[in-house]
C-alpha cells in the first residue's frame, strides 16, 4: 500500500487520496484559453448551463408526470401545471430551455463557422459538437412527444413516417420503431425512456468528449493565430500577465462567462416568467386525436429550416434532400478546402459564403412556419433550398482557390 | 514479457472478445430488436367490423383500424366507378386508409369537388384516391379487406383485395 502521513487539512486529506490539487491545475488553473476573444466564446458554458437548467427542470417533472397515453395529457396540464407547487415553472424552464438551448447552439456554430475553429487540428471538435446537435435535436424531439397533446401526436407521425423511405415504403421499419400501426402507449413509454435516459446520457458522454478533443489544439480566438501555448503560460506564471496570449480557465476566463451567462439568463427568466407561450404551441393543449390533424403541422422553430428543406420537393427527393441537410455540416471540416484559419471576413469568397448560408438558414426557417397554400412563400422556400445545396457544392471550390494567408 | 508471449496473449484475447461478440453479443441484440417490436395483443386487435347498410350517399364515413382513420365513401350514380372500388350489392363504395401517402395527415372530404384535400402539403386526391395534386406519389392506400353480406371485414385479406393487389392497384 502507498505511504500516507497524517493531514494537516481536508484538503491536504483529500488531495493525498484523489489529487485534488493536480486536478485543479489540469482542469482550472492551468487550463490555459487564447486572451483575444469575444464574448461568443461564452456561449459553451451558456449551453452547459442552460442543460443544467434542463436537467433540474425536468427533474421535477418527472416526479408527477405519467408515461401512458391515458394520463399523460392530464398528468401534464392539470397535476403539474394547476396542482403541483412550482410545477408551472418547471414546465416553463423546461419548455423555454429546450427552445434557447437551440438559440445558444446555432450561435455556438455559426460561430465556429465564421472562425474557422473546425480546421487543422480541431476537426473532432467540431464533429462532436455536430453529435451533440443531433443528440440534442433527438432529445428535443422525444420530449415534444410526452405531453401527448395533438402536436405531439402528429408530429411523432410525420416524423416516424420520414423513415418508411419514400418509395422504399419500409411501413415495417416504422411500426418497429412505433411499436405499434400508429403512435399510441408502445410509442409513448419507449420515448419516454429515450428522453429521460438513453438521450441524456448520450449528451453527457458527448459533452465530456467535446471538452476532451478542445484540450489539444486548444480554443481558437479572434484572428486564427497560432502560438506557443507553454511559452505564453509560463509569462503568465511568472506574472507577465499583460504580456502573455493566455489565461487561465478559471477563474479569469470563467469570471468572464459568468458575466454573459448573467446577461442570459436575464433574457432566459424574462421568457419563462412573461413570454413562455412561444415554446408552447397553442395546437398542443388538444389532447392527441388518431382520427383529426391539426390544420397545419409545423415543428418548433429550431427545426423549420431543414423542415422547409423537405417541403418543396417530391416525396423521394425531399426525402433525400432532408437526409442529406441533416448531416451535411458534419462535412464542414473536409469541405472546407483552405489551410487559412481566420474569421471569415479576411477570407474573401468564404466571407460572402458564410453570410449567404446564415441568412439562407433563416430565410428557410421563417418559410417552414408559413402554410404551403401561398404560392410566393412556396416558391421562396423553393430557391433557398436549392440555394442550401448550390452553397455546399460551391464550398469545396471557393476555399479551394482562396489565397493563403 | 516474450514476443510469442504477447502474440498467444492478444490471440487468447481476440478468440476471447470474438467468442463474446458471437455467442453473447448478436443474441443481445436480436433480444433489444424484439423487445422494440409490436406486442402479439397490439397485432391481434388488428381487425375492424364496418356494417355498409346505412350508409348515405356521397357522406364521409370514417372509420378506425389498427389506430388508423378509414375512409368509406358510398359513391353516388354521378360519380365515376373506378376499379379500386369496394363492390358490395349494386353499390359502389371507395375504401382506403385515410392518411396522405406524403406524410401521413388525414386529408378532409369536400363533397361539392369530389375530392380530398390534405391541409399540410395541399395534395389532393379524387373520390377515388387517385392523387391529383401535389406531392403524394401514390393513391390512397387500401386496407386490407373481406366483403361478408353488407359488412365489411378490416385486416382480412378477401379475394376482392388480392385481386386489387396483384392488379396494382394498391401496395
Amino acid at each position: 500500500m502507498a505511504h500516507f502521513e497524517k493531514a494537516k487539512n481536508l484538503n491536504e486529506w483529500l488531495d493525498q487520496r484523489l489529487a485534488v490539487n493536480t486536478l485543479k491545475k489540469v482542469m482550472q488553473t492551468e487550463y490555459w484559453i487564447p486572451k483575444d476573444i469575444n464574448f461568443l466564446w461564452a456561449m459553451g458554458m451558456v449551453l452547459a448551463a442552460t442543460f443544467g437548467m434542463l436537467l433540474v427542470s425536468g427533474i421535477f417533472l418527472l416526479m408527477y408526470y405519467k408515461p401512458d397515453t391515458n394520463l399523460a395529457f392530464d398528468s401534464v396540464n392539470y397535476t403539474i401545471m394547476s396542482e403541483v407547487g412550482y410545477g408551472w415553472l418547471w414546465r416553463h424552464i423546461h419548455g423555454v430551455g429546450a427552445s434557447l438551448v437551440f438559440l445558444i447552439i446555432y450561435i455556438h456554430m455559426f460561430t465556429g463557422i465564421y472562425y474557422g475553429s473546425y480546421k487543422k487540428g480541431r476537426e473532432l471538435i467540431w464533429l462532436s459538437g455536430m453529435g451533440l446537435f443531433v443528440a440534442f435535436s433527438a432529445e428535443a424531439f422525444s420530449g415534444y412527444m410526452l405531453p401527448w397533446g395533438q402536436m405531439s401526436y402528429w408530429a411523432g407521425m410525420v416524423i416516424t413516417n420520414l423513415f418508411s423511405g419514400g418509395s422504399l415504403e419500409a411501413y415495417g421499419l416504422v411500426e418497429w420503431i412505433r411499436g405499434d400501426y400508429v403512435p399510441a402507449d408502445a410509442f409513448l413509454t419507449r420515448f419516454f425512456m429515450l428522453h429521460v435516459l438513453l438521450l441524456p446520457l448520450a449528451i453527457i458522454g458527448l459533452i465530456v468528449l467535446h471538452f476532451g478533443t478542445l484540450r489539444i489544439p486548444h480554443v481558437n480566438n479572434q484572428e486564427g493565430e497560432e502560438f506557443d501555448y507553454a511559452e505564453s503560460a509560463e509569462l503568465y506564471k511568472a506574472g507577465k500577465v499583460k504580456e502573455s496570449k493566455v489565461i487561465p480557465f478559471s477563474p479569469v476566463f470563467l469570471s468572464k462567462d459568468v458575466f454573459v451567462m448573467g446577461v442570459y439568463f436575464l433574457l432566459f427568466f424574462y421568457l419563462v416568467f412573461y413570454h413562455f407561450e412561444f415554446a408552447m404551441d397553442p395546437v398542443n393543449f388538444d389532447p392527441a386525436d388518431g382520427l383529426k390533424t391539426p390544420a397545419h403541422i409545423y415543428p418548433e422553430w429550431y427545426f423549420l429550416w431543414s423542415y422547409e428543406i423537405l417541403r418543396p420537393f417530391s416525396k423521394d427527393l425531399g426525402l433525400i434532400a432532408f437526409a442529406i441537410a441533416q448531416v451535411i455540416f458534419f462535412m464542414l471540416p473536409f469541405l472546407d478546402r483552405s489551410p487559412n484559419v481566420a474569421p471569415a471576413s479576411r477570407r474573401g469568397l468564404f466571407k460572402y459564403w458564410f453570410w449567404a448560408m446564415l441568412i439562407d438558414v433563416i430565410v428557410l426557417t421563417f418559410m417552414g412556419k408559413l402554410p404551403p397554400t401561398d404560392a410566393l412563400f412556396a416558391t421562396i422556400g423553393l430557391i433557398s433550398a436549392v440555394l442550401f445545396f448550390v452553397l455546399w457544392i460551391a464550398l469545396p471550390f471557393i476555399t479551394k482557390s482562396e489565397k493563403k494567408l | 514479457m516474450g514476443k510469442d508471449v504477447k502474440g498467444r496473449r492478444d490471440f487468447i484475447g481476440m478468440a476471447l472478445g470474438g467468442f463474446t461478440a458471437i455467442v453473447g453479443g448478436i443474441p443481445a441484440l436480436y433480444a433489444m430488436k424484439r423487445s422494440w417490436d409490436p406486442l402479439p395483443s397490439v397485432k391481434a386487435a388488428g381487425f375492424t367490423t364496418v356494417d355498409l347498410s346505412g350508409a348515405q350517399e356521397n357522406v364521409l364515413n370514417v372509420e378506425k383500424w389498427r389506430g388508423k382513420p378509414i375512409f368509406v365513401l358510398k359513391k353516388s350514380k354521378d360519380m365515376k366507378t373506378d376499379p379500386r372500388d369496394v363492390i358490395v350489392g349494386k353499390d359502389h363504395f371507395h375504401v382506403s386508409i385515410g392518411l396522405c401517402t406524403h406524410l401521413g395527415c388525414i386529408p378532409a372530404y369536400i363533397p361539392n369537388d369530389h375530392k380530398f384535400k390534405c391541409a399540410c402539403h395541399g395534395g389532393e386526391f379524387d373520390a377515388s384516391g387517385h392523387q391529383i395534386f401535389g406531392p403524394p406519389p401514390s393513391p390512397l392506400e387500401i386496407p386490407p379487406f373481406k366483403v361478408d353480406g353488407t359488412k365489411l371485414v378490416l385486416g382480412e385479406a378477401g379475394p376482392e383485395y388480392k385481386k386489387m393487389l396483384d392488379d396494382g392497384l394498391t401496395v
